[in-house]
């Protein structure tokens, strides 16, 4: 036994302030923030038969809807790459978003059993589902180098970048997705609100099209999607094209405020959790 | 010794009640809502009374737990004990007030938190043993005693959702138990689990305490709580009344519970159905009825967000607190289930009580969809003193305090005899009336 000075003062209080992000205890959680991530993995795959195959199969089925219809039925330009790779290139890093933002928005009510009954940060919730799909998105990664090698399309230097375009789409993700999360456990409605917001936001963003096909005078509002730079960023990474930077600066500071606002919302609110979800 | 694990001061927490409580409002009425506020506030400011949906759990609950304590937390159901124990898991926040604590803790108010169906019962053990504060490296290090503790072995790879009910219930006890924290709380876990389950849970706790463990301990059980504690709080209304040694604060619990024929309280509308009254009375027998017809009556109100049927079970327990039957409408038989309308339903129940030793009871109620969830929860939350006349043919019904239990069977004899006695040995002999009546060497 520690003697008594040595142990950890807790002190709970009416309200914390909305900027007390303890980032200590958080470290002190990476643990537990790793076996939920590993349980939402395990159980999302139970009882399926391809299983990790699914992780895979998703954005590739996609990549071949949109290439027939869009690609080739309506002859959508994709600057001058085979529309196959170039769509698949956006579909990966927007799929991974997009599960992350869905399922971290639902990750407190679903685990709501939990909550009112043990004490960890809450945080760790939406951020271990983000977690879960950041792992798919790597299975799906795989398949994108097979479709280099197909195509011919030679690595560039570019391709260094990657983990910035990632990690920016991860943190953006991260400050939708626990922002989403804690106006759920208050308000229901955004169960239905988040899928329409997520297909809208795809169509807003340059995925199946490239944005040379945006007339020039509404060039700048596309911009401002900070997904267009983020997912232009990571295709032009692995196809070599140039970045397109004022848009690429929009989203890496549009990334950092999501997670700034996302998750001091998140703190805010936390405390009344338990007693409404 | 001596120094504090735990200080409260001055601790409230309200909730609010309305129509809908604060969860389940929809995005429109928080618009509407945000424009109604500065009228809301101009009420409030004029001395409107705003204050008639609020509900507060605890008024101003002030204690202070010492170092290797075990404290009890003593009350009737709506005392505030469980919303107090959530407080200082961290689970909800006060709403004034402040608690300090000193030291690791962990809280315990189910066991089995976090469990997921589909894994298997090595993945549940590292799952639920993260979620409950234990690390990884802990974990492993008492896997095996885990293992052992819950006698599994054979089923570690078996996803949990095929286990038995009981090895469910074992290997989650077993992660709980092996949590080392420096302060425990631990709410009325021991109501879940068989005889032997409970043992185990009293043993593990009181070694836990005998290595200077601080534990807050939460039952309606008094045996479990007097066999466990040092010290008590008794609450009611989310008030202290009286913090002393358990003994003392026992007796003065009894006194309380003993008293209560009719129960209510404040129930928030949520997604499951509760009860927000219950009274209970004696009655004798109707006019024209049979002499033995005495019944209890128990009347309940139970307010529902919609229609659905539900089992009501009443446990009744004797003065000393041991449980002596259960009736319900629906656990046996599902025909029997009770349909509940959307938003108030009344409920009368009558059991028979001729076979009930006179004196006192309680009932505790029970609220299920049998083998699915059990929705409502109420420990001793009515108590009766039951007084019939006597069965026909006798003078008197048995009374509960002459400890010869507290049911009156009947009995019949098949044929009409004698006993006679047998020498020295005290023992009897029926024999029969019509051959010769002659003593046995």
């Amino acid at each position: 036994m520690t003697a008594a000075s040595e142990r950890p003062l807790i002190t709970i209080e009416p309200t914390t302030k909305w900027w007390h992000l303890d980032i200590q205890e958080l470290w002190a959680n990476r643990e537990l923030l790793k076996v939920l991530c590993e349980r939402d993995i395990k159980v999302r795959y139970k009882q399926t038969v391809l299983g990790f195959a699914w992780a895979l199969l998703q954005p590739l089925m996609m990549m071949i809807v949109f290439s027939v219809f869009f690609g080739h039925f309506a002859k959508i330009p994709s600057d001058g790459l085979p529309y196959p790779i170039f769509v698949y290139a956006g579909l990966l890093p927007w799929t991974f978003f997009s599960t992350a933002v869905t399922n971290s928005s639902q990750s407190l009510v679903n685990s709501s059993h939990v909550i009112s009954k043990v004490y960890f940060p809450r945080l760790i919730v939406p951020f271990a589902v983000v977690g879960a799909s950041l792992v798919d998105f790597f299975i799906a990664s795989c398949f994108l180098f097979v479709m280099m090698f197909y195509y011919g399309i030679t690595l560039s230097g570019q391709l260094l970048l990657t983990p910035l375009f990632i990690a920016c789409i991860t943190v953006s993700a991260l400050g939708v997705g626990t922002f989403l999360s804690s106006l759920t456990v208050t308000y229901r409605d955004f169960r239905f609100v988040v899928p329409f917001l997520v297909q809208c936001w795809m169509f807003a963003t340059p995925i199946a099209f490239p944005i040379s096909i945006v007339p020039e005078q509404w060039r700048w509002l596309v911009s401002l999607n900070p997904m267009t730079g983020l997912i232009g960023g990571f295709r032009s990474c692995f196809l070599g094209q140039p970045f397109d930077w004022p848009s690429v600066l929009i989203a890496f500071a549009a990334s950092i405020g999501f997670f700034v606002v996302g998750v001091f919302y998140f703190k805010s609110v936390e405390r009344r959790f338990a007693d409404i979800v | 010794m001596g120094d504090w694990a735990i200080q409260c001061d001055n601790l409230k927490k309200r909730y609010t009640l309305g129509e809908r409580d604060i969860g389940s409002r929809n995005f429109r009425e928080a618009i509407t809502g945000a424009f109604a506020a500065p009228f809301r506030r101009f009420r409030q400011l004029s001395g409107d009374n705003h204050a008639r949906n609020d509900f507060w759990a605890l008024k101003g609950v002030d204690f202070e737990v010492k170092e290797g304590e075990v404290f009890g937390l003593v009350g009737r159901n709506g005392a505030g004990k469980s919303t107090l124990l959530k407080i200082l898991a961290r689970i909800t926040a006060p709403t004034e007030g402040r608690v300090r604590m000193r030291g690791r803790a962990a809280s315990l108010l189910e066991v089995g938190t976090g469990f997921h169906p589909e894994l298997s019962g090595r993945e549940n053990i590292y799952l639920n043993g993260s979620i409950l504060g234990m690390t990884r490296a802990e974990i492993s290090r008492k896997f095996d005693e885990i293992v052992d503790f819950a006698g599994v072995e054979k089923f570690l790879d078996t996803p949990v959702k095929r286990y038995s009910s009981g090895m469910y219930v074992r290997l989650a006890f077993a992660v709980a138990a092996h949590l080392e924290p420096e302060i425990l709380l631990v709410d009325e876990v021991l109501a879940v689990g068989d005889q032997e389950f409970q043992k185990k849970c009293i043993a593990r706790m009181k070694s836990l305490a005998g290595g200077s463990a601080t534990i807050v301990f939460v039952s309606h059980s008094m045996s479990a709580i007097q066999a466990l504690c040092n010290r008590c709080l008794l609450l009611e209304q989310g008030r202290s009344v009286e913090i002393g040694p358990t003994i003392d604060i026992i007796s003065k619990y009894a006194a309380q519970v003993t008293s209560q024929q009719s129960f209510e309280r404040d129930v928030v509308v949520g997604d499951k159905p509760s009860v927000q009254r219950a009274d209970i009375s004696t009655l004798p027998p109707r006019d024209g009825d049979e002499k033995e017809n005495w019944r209890i009556r128990v009347t309940l109100n139970v307010v529902s967000p919609k229609k659905m049927n539900v089992a009501i079970g009443l446990k009744i327990k004797d003065a000393l607190g041991s449980p002596v039957g259960f009736a319900s409408c629906g656990h046996l038989g599902p025909d029997e289930m009770i349909a509940l309308a959307p938003e108030n339903s009344r409920i009368t129940l009558e059991m028979p009580i001729q076979s009930l030793a006179v004196g006192d009871y309680t009932v505790s109620i029970r609220m299920s969809i049998p083998s699915v969830v059990v929705l409502e929860e109420l420990e001793d939350c009515l108590a009766v003193t039951i007084e019939r006349g006597a069965r026909e043919g006798a003078i008197r019904a048995l009374p509960q305090s002459w400890g010869y239990g507290c049911i009156e069977l009947p009995l019949k004899y098949l044929e009409r005899g004698s006993c006679d006695r047998i020498l020295a040995g005290g023992h009897f002999a029926l024999i029969e009336e019509d051959s010769s009546q002659r003593r046995t060497a």
